[in-house]
């Protein structure tokens, strides 16, 4: 026994040391699992007031490309407009449904829109930082889109900010399709640059153009169907495989995204349920 | 001005120039990612015991990880260098007892030649750790050119910084 202590006096700093390096290693490996680890609420809520105050300067230097943005997210709001469809012919009339909501219908997805106080792309794991929080009511696992296509999903929440899992992001994951045959493949990013992500999954046997939209497919609960993700920008040719792994360039401009929007899914948590316990009747 | 102060006052500092400058900075090249903050721990007194040293050193990494939202990566390897730092002094000091007679690590403390390989070869462990915690995607050549790039950078930055703010160090005898 007394060697023992006498052997924890002699190497206490490198014991001190391990000690230290385990816990740090252990911070790091709990974080990519769970999305969470020690103080990481109340650390997002002061980093995020620095962010804030930092985001309040720079915010003025993007206005412009901000601005355009928006006028460009309109346009293609505005041009889906009924009023710039024209009936095929005189006899029919189209008329406007004064009946704003469906009753029959229910609303699935409720969308916030949220400030950008942080964002990186220069890493492998990236991640925004959002001026809405649990209060607001954001919560883990909700999807986040921007003015011009999918950005990624919220991780962890605080009071008042909220931290995105970026699509630039090496765990991220999306099942997605080909707007013009549906075709479903997953998209992943390779890290090596924020402008592309690979799209895996389509058979060959599905016809392929360079240019082609890449949409998020109704599969998977965080984002509504038919979402802009990219457009394909190069087909890897890969002979060992059945499947095409395409290079798909990315709607969204991550370095100077200043807006997005939070998407809540308010039947999540009932397939969810549906799914899993169907996955115990089963066992 | 005390040098507790000074070094708190370089925390802080060391912790926003990474995070608000050199984090935000475009992108050079994928391998290339410029880091300045370890200098703080390159640049704590030499009178500090090992223990402390490394516990500063955990704290500081843990510090900047909450800005990056990586819990423990840059704490880890802080902590890998506060710990190893004593041991590469202790090999490099070149004159008898200059870590009795000055504060801190410096040019002026340590000579040109000793300083450069402090600095380069903490710089290189450090991300050499960095680099192989982060390897998630990319092989064996994107991790080595990511290390000899990122170093390179790093201690590039070091130098500058060195030469921009010279820290002039007042010779003290141990005689009272």
């Amino acid at each position: 026994m007394r060697n023992v202590f006498l052997f924890i006096r002699r190497h206490f700093n490198f014991l001190f040391f391990l000690v230290l390096q385990i816990i740090a290693l252990s911070f790091l490996f709990r974080f990519n699992k769970f999305h969470e680890a020690a103080f990481l609420n109340v650390s997002t809520e002061v980093t995020g007031r620095f962010y804030e105050r930092y985001n309040n300067i720079e915010y003025y230097f993007q206005l412009k490309k901000t601005n355009e943005s928006l006028v460009q997210e309109n346009l293609r709001l505005r041009q889906q407009l009924k009023e710039n469809y024209e009936a095929p012919d005189s006899i029919r009339r189209l008329i406007h449904d004064t009946l704003k909501v469906d009753s029959s219908a229910v609303i699935k997805y409720k969308i916030m829109e949220a400030k950008v106080v942080n964002n990186s792309t220069s890493s492998q794991a990236n991640y925004l930082t959002i001026h809405r929080g649990s209060d607001q009511g954001v919560r883990p696992n909700m999807g986040v889109t921007g003015p011009q296509g999918l950005v990624g999903s919220v991780v962890n929440v605080s009071k008042n900010f909220a931290t995105v899992q970026s699509m630039l992001h090496y765990q991220f994951k999306v099942v997605a399709k080909l707007k013009h045959n549906n075709e479903i493949g997953t998209i992943q990013w390779d890290g090596a640059s924020p402008l592309y992500v690979t799209m895996k999954n389509i058979p060959k046997s599905v016809n392929v153009q360079k240019g082609d939209t890449v949409v998020t497919s109704q599969l998977g609960n965080l984002w509504p169907a038919n979402l802009m993700v990219g457009t394909v920008a190069e087909i890897v040719p890969d002979n060992s495989s059945n499947f095409y792994t395409l290079k798909v360039r990315v709607a969204t401009n991550f370095g100077s995204i200043e807006y997005v929007y939070v998407i809540d899914n308010l039947q999540a948590d009932e397939q969810r349920q549906l799914e899993d316990s169907t996955r115990k009747k089963i066992q | 001005m005390s040098e507790l102060l000074k070094n708190i006052i370089r925390f802080f500092l060391f912790i926003l120039v990474q995070v608000f400058i050199l984090f935000k900075m475009p992108p050079l090249h994928r391998f290339v990612v410029p880091y300045l903050y370890y200098l703080f721990i390159l640049w704590l007194p030499f009178s500090l015991s090992r223990m402390s040293i490394t516990f500063i050193g955990f704290i500081f990494g843990l510090c900047l990880d909450y800005f990056t939202h990586t819990p423990g990566l840059h704490a880890a390897a802080c902590t890998l260098i506060a710990y190893v730092r004593p041991f590469v002094i202790g090999l490099l000091i070149s004159q008898e007892g200059a870590d009795k007679n000055y504060i801190a690590p410096s040019i002026v403390s340590m000579g040109w030649a000793p300083y450069a390989t402090y600095v380069l070869v903490l710089t290189l462990l450090h991300h050499c750790y960095l680099s192989l915690l982060q390897l998630n995607i990319g092989g064996f050549v994107y991790f080595l050119g990511k290390v000899i790039a990122s170093t390179a950078v790093s201690f590039l930055l070091v130098m500058l910084t060195e030469l921009l703010f010279f820290r002039k160090q007042k010779f003290r005898t141990n005689t009272i």
